[in-house]
């Protein structure tokens, strides 16, 4: 559990935000004011350090109570037909209230990264995978292949907390750990070894990665290839590659799907695993697929288990109705086929609803700022700051107890979402 | 509030009741004696009905990040089965992996009040409580599952007193708000991340040097000695081996009296004779169980249809991998603390071996004398979800009925079975036993599974019927905790149940071992790996039942 200590410092504090589960902050708040003193990085120092705003409700752009923001939402969705939600950015319990209001309002919602998210989901429901966590990669991995990505600049502790390592269990020596770049090389020096050996580096277009993951899942299978190359690397590269991964006790292989912006990069992830799947056969090897900023990997956890879908459920036929295309929220606003959104931000400021025409209510992260007032913008608090409750990391084995570091009255997501279908039940 | 359940026939095997026609109590939530002064509120004529304790599932995945996994990898199987929204419920989807609010309503519409989810991770307890905390009106537990963490493996291997591992699984059980322990392939689920894709009960596991059956008789003491009612819950070696109940066997006698019980053995009664080089081994088994007063039993039937398996024991769930249906399936390793493998099945009654699991899973039940001793359940989903219990019921209790459904197998199968001449029929009352008293008897719970003053007014009506699938189906009234929250197998008011825990005793020095391990090789502090109370009963609906420790002889 976090502690505070005598002069209001809290120590061992957990991060919802960077998605690699770092819980050992220590963050100093003075009145309103949150500090990173202690194991910051470039995402966590900014995100929990993110100046808060005003805490009134508006209603159309008017300072009003909470009550009058929650009476009004609460209309505006008595009045929708098919009303959208969005965003999802929140904490375990908001996402639990954000699906009962959905189901009590016939609604569709989608998390707001679930375009890249799709990337691996699609794999989970077509074939599957092996994939281990970060503690077993801390302890065991002799080999890292980073796939399509720039770890530090998404992930800046990574390197320090799960493959440096002062110890590990198994290992002679963390520091002979072997790191792989496939695609993206990195951006800084975080993948180096502490004995200052750098990374290996087969560098190649993003747009080339399916053939290169194609090629090396071959090589792995002891196919030979008619070829020399592919994507600029050259076939002994990818089979010296090839051996290496069979050669390991315990390869990682690793990639962010958000970073993977080229067409069907599902098919790639899907490559991966099955190449992952074909290794095991005789050593062991494992994916560790990262992502699970600000909420993502926790709202497609909570709507897994309420209804056995991750996102991009319509609720309108009385039941989850999963539809990975058609249910995506800008989609649904591009083609006007839903008339109300309920945009849910709890943990960046930044993350601001679309523009659309259609009314929008906006529960936010306290300080967010829109190109064109919401209809009714209620500031809540973020999980972790403001109020207690939970959120996963990437690896969606580890839920994180966060903690309330400050008195700022803010409201919990789940609080309101709770208020809002309260008032809908009593009318 | 008083309620009065008037004239109902009672099976209640904790007071040897035996369809006696009585008159039931409920105050506020209790059972009581009937009272002097009789202002009732409500009455319910139950004349004809068959009244017992609501029914006790003590293994059941009903929470936690495989049960997540599984739900993942299986939106068709969703899609076929949606549940709709009413005034009253919550929309969801159902079939072999449903969502939680659906788990909750299905369970509690056949007369279900509580299921234990045995495979809690202590990394991921934490979400299986949350998972569990959205499954409503039920009450829920866990087992927390030890004996591949590599904490554990290290105390041992440096020879360790049992009592800094006694600390080390109280502490653990505490953290992860447990009601047990459970052994899932000892050691075998953390040799398979050295590469080993075999360890037998006398195998040394790879880098520590420890065998399965010393980490059986560690964790058995262990939760002897700290007064955990519930006896170590243990999932074998050779999970789904030809020939592995020799393991079995093994198993049991090496547990040289300490009580263990022994999970979805089933899976475990595997001969190897026959063209096809599978029996069942069944009868061994039952005789040795019947003759081991310590050890219980599930048997984890295996039910014809669709499913998906979800397992800790990732090592023998990656063997059996070819074996996915659809084809596509998940492995993990966990934080240096499990595993796990979610791999779909599809059981046909006219593969040889889908029918004879079958049969030996009947055979079990109905060679096992002793109905305190061996429980009804599926393994939900990894045998059959937990929906099919009716049919498995009258299985049970019909033998005719048992017959026709033989005559419709493999007949490869049904000619390797015994289960043609086996004549025996359950009776109610020992349905009430397996489903009931027994189960809370083994699990320690004092107020439920009966209905004897005190108890917690967890109350199943029926309809007695011939058909006995029909009449476990659909129960006229269910109570929980006194409320009505069935009526003819609907759900008529939703409610939240508890999570039944154990706080066994521990020296705090422990963490003077457990810390500076965390510092040095986990990814979370040991602070934040602590599950506390309020996590649970923050949100206003989830509340702790604490249980006594029993200490000395047994119930
Ligand atoms: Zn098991
Ligand atoms: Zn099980």
């Amino acid at each position: 559990m976090t502690e505070i200590s005598d002069d209001g410092v809290f120590e061992e504090v957990p991060s919802p935000f960077c998605g690699v589960g770092t819980d050992d902050l220590a963050i100093k708040v003075v009145g309103k004011t949150v500090k990173v003193i202690k194991n910051g990085c470039r995402v966590n120092t900014p995100a929990f350090e993110q100046p808060m705003g005003d805490i009134r409700p508006r209603v159309e752009g008017k300072k009003v109570s909470l009550k009058a923001a929650i009476d009004r939402a609460a209309e505006l969705l008595r009045a929708a037909q098919l009303p959208l939600f969005g965003g999802l950015a929140t904490d375990v319990n908001g996402m639990r209230e954000t699906l009962a209001l959905a189901d009590r309002t016939g609604a569709v919602v989608d998390n707001m990264n679930f375009e890249k998210a799709l990337r691996n989901f699609r794999v989970v429901h077509d074939t599957g995978w092996i994939n281990t966590t970060l503690a077993e990669v801390k302890n065991r991995c002799d080999l890292l292949l980073v796939v399509g990505c720039d770890i530090e600049a998404l992930f800046p502790r990574f390197f320090e907390r799960y493959l440096w390592t002062e110890d590990t269990m198994f290992l002679d020596d963390p520091g002979h750990r072997t790191v792989v770049y496939l695609g993206k090389g990195p951006s800084g020096s975080a993948s180096k070894s502490p004995s200052g050996k750098a990374a290996k580096v087969l560098a190649c277009p993003d747009s080339d990665l399916p053939g290169v993951l194609a090629v090396l899942r071959a090589l792995v299978k002891g196919n030979s290839l008619d070829i020399t190359g592919v994507g600029g690397i050259s076939v002994g590269e990818l089979q010296r590659l090839a051996v290496q991964l069979k050669k390991a006790r315990y390869g990682v292989v690793t990639w962010a799907a958000g970073a993977m912006e080229f067409p069907n990069a599902d098919l790639t992830v899907e490559t991966i695993s099955k190449m992952i799947k074909e290794l095991n056969v005789t050593t062991r090897c494992s994916g560790l697929p990262l992502g699970g900023k600000n909420g993502d990997q926790t709202s497609y956890q909570v709507a897994g288990w309420q209804t056995g879908f991750p996102s991009r459920i319509n609720f309108s036929a009385g039941f989850p109705d999963y539809d990975p295309y058609l249910n995506s929220i800008d989609s649904r606003l591009a083609d006007g086929s839903g008339d109300l959104l309920l945009w849910i931000s709890a943990f960046d400021a930044e993350a601001t609803p679309p523009t659309t025409k259609l009314p929008r209510i906006v529960l936010g992260r306290s300080g967010m700022k829109f190109e064109k007032e919401p209809d009714v913008f209620i500031p809540i608090g973020t999980p972790g700051i403001d109020h207690s409750g939970h959120a996963y990391r990437t690896d969606n084995v580890v839920a994180l107890r966060l903690p309330k570091l400050r008195e700022s009255s803010l409201p919990a997501t789940s609080d309101i979402l709770a208020a809002i279908e309260q008032s809908l039940r009593e009318t | 509030m008083l309620i009065k359940l008037t004239g109902g026939t009672v099976y209640d095997p904790k007071h040897g009741v035996n369809g006696e026609i009585r008159d039931i109590f409920v105050q506020d939530g209790r059972v009581v004696e009937k009272p002097s002064d009789l202002k009732i509120n409500a009455e319910y004529d139950l004349s004809g009905k068959v009244v017992m304790a609501g029914a006790i599932d003590l293994h059941t995945h009903i929470g936690g990040g495989k049960v997540n996994i599984a739900r993942t990898l299986m939106p068709e199987d969703h899609r076929a089965d949606p549940v709709y929204r009413t005034e009253l419920t919550r929309s969801g989807c159902g079939h072999a992996a449903p969502s939680t609010l659906t788990t909750g309503y299905r369970y509690t519409e056949m007369g279900y009040t509580a299921g234990f989810e045995p495979a809690l991770l202590p990394v991921n307890a934490r979400q299986a409580h949350m998972e569990m905390g959205d499954i409503p009106i039920m009450d829920k537990g866990g087992y927390v599952m030890l004996g591949n963490d590599d904490f554990l493996l290290r105390l041992m291997a440096e020879k360790k007193d049992q009592k800094v591992i006694n600390d080390y699984v109280a502490w653990t059980m505490n953290a992860a708000q447990a009601i047990g322990v459970k052994v899932v392939n000892p050691g075998g689920v953390n040799a398979f991340k050295f590469n080993q894709r075999k360890l037998d009960l006398d195998e040394n596991g790879p880098h520590y040097g420890v065998s399965p059956r010393e980490i059986l008789l560690c964790l058995a003491t262990a939760v002897k000695e700290l007064g955990v009612t519930h006896p170590l819950h243990v999932h074998g070696c050779n999970l789904g081996v030809p020939g592995n109940k020799d393991t079995t066997l093994d198993t049991i006698r090496g547990f040289e009296g300490l009580p263990a019980h022994l999970t979805h053995v089933q899976f475990h009664s595997y001969g190897k004779e026959g063209d096809f080089k599978f029996s069942s081994g069944a009868a061994e088994i039952a005789e040795l169980v019947n003759a081991n007063k310590n050890i219980s039993i599930d048997v984890g039937q295996v039910m014809f249809g669709q499913t998906v398996t979800a397992s800790g024991d990732n090592m023998r769930q990656f063997a059996n991998n070819h074996h996915a249906n659809p084809k596509k399936w998940v492995c993990m390793d966990i934080e240096c603390d499990e595993g796990c493998g979610v791999v779909p099945f599809k059981y046909k009654d006219q593969n040889f071996v889908n029918a004879l699991q079958w049969a030996i899973g009947l055979e079990t039940f109905l060679l096992v004398d002793d109905p305190w001793r061996v429980f009804l359940t599926t393994d939900h989903p990894n045998g059959a979800p937990f929906t099919t219990y009716p049919h498995l019921i009258r299985l049970l209790m019909d033998k005719s009925f048992r017959q026709d459904m033989l005559h419709t197998i493999n007949p490869s199968a049904a000619a390797m079975t015994t289960l043609g001449s086996i004549d025996r029929e359950y009776s109610l009352y020992e349905i009430a036993v397996m489903t009931r008293a027994g189960a809370a008897r083994i699990l320690g719970l004092q107020d439920r599974g009966h209905l004897g003053a005190g108890a917690a007014a967890d109350i199943t009506v029926y309809t007695s019927q011939e058909d006995k699938q029909a009449m476990f189906e659909k129960p006229d009234f269910v109570f929980k905790d006194g409320e009505l929250v069935v009526r003819d197998g609907e759900i008529v008011k939703v409610t939240w149940g508890t999570t039944h825990v154990v706080r066994p005793e521990f020296d705090n020095g422990i963490e003077k071992l457990l810390k500076p391990y965390f510092d040095r090789y986990l990814t979370m502090k040991l602070g934040n790996f602590k599950i506390y109370n309020d996590e649970i009963t923050e949100n206003g609906r989830g509340s702790l039942t604490e249980h006594p420790l029993q200490f000395g002889g047994a119930a």
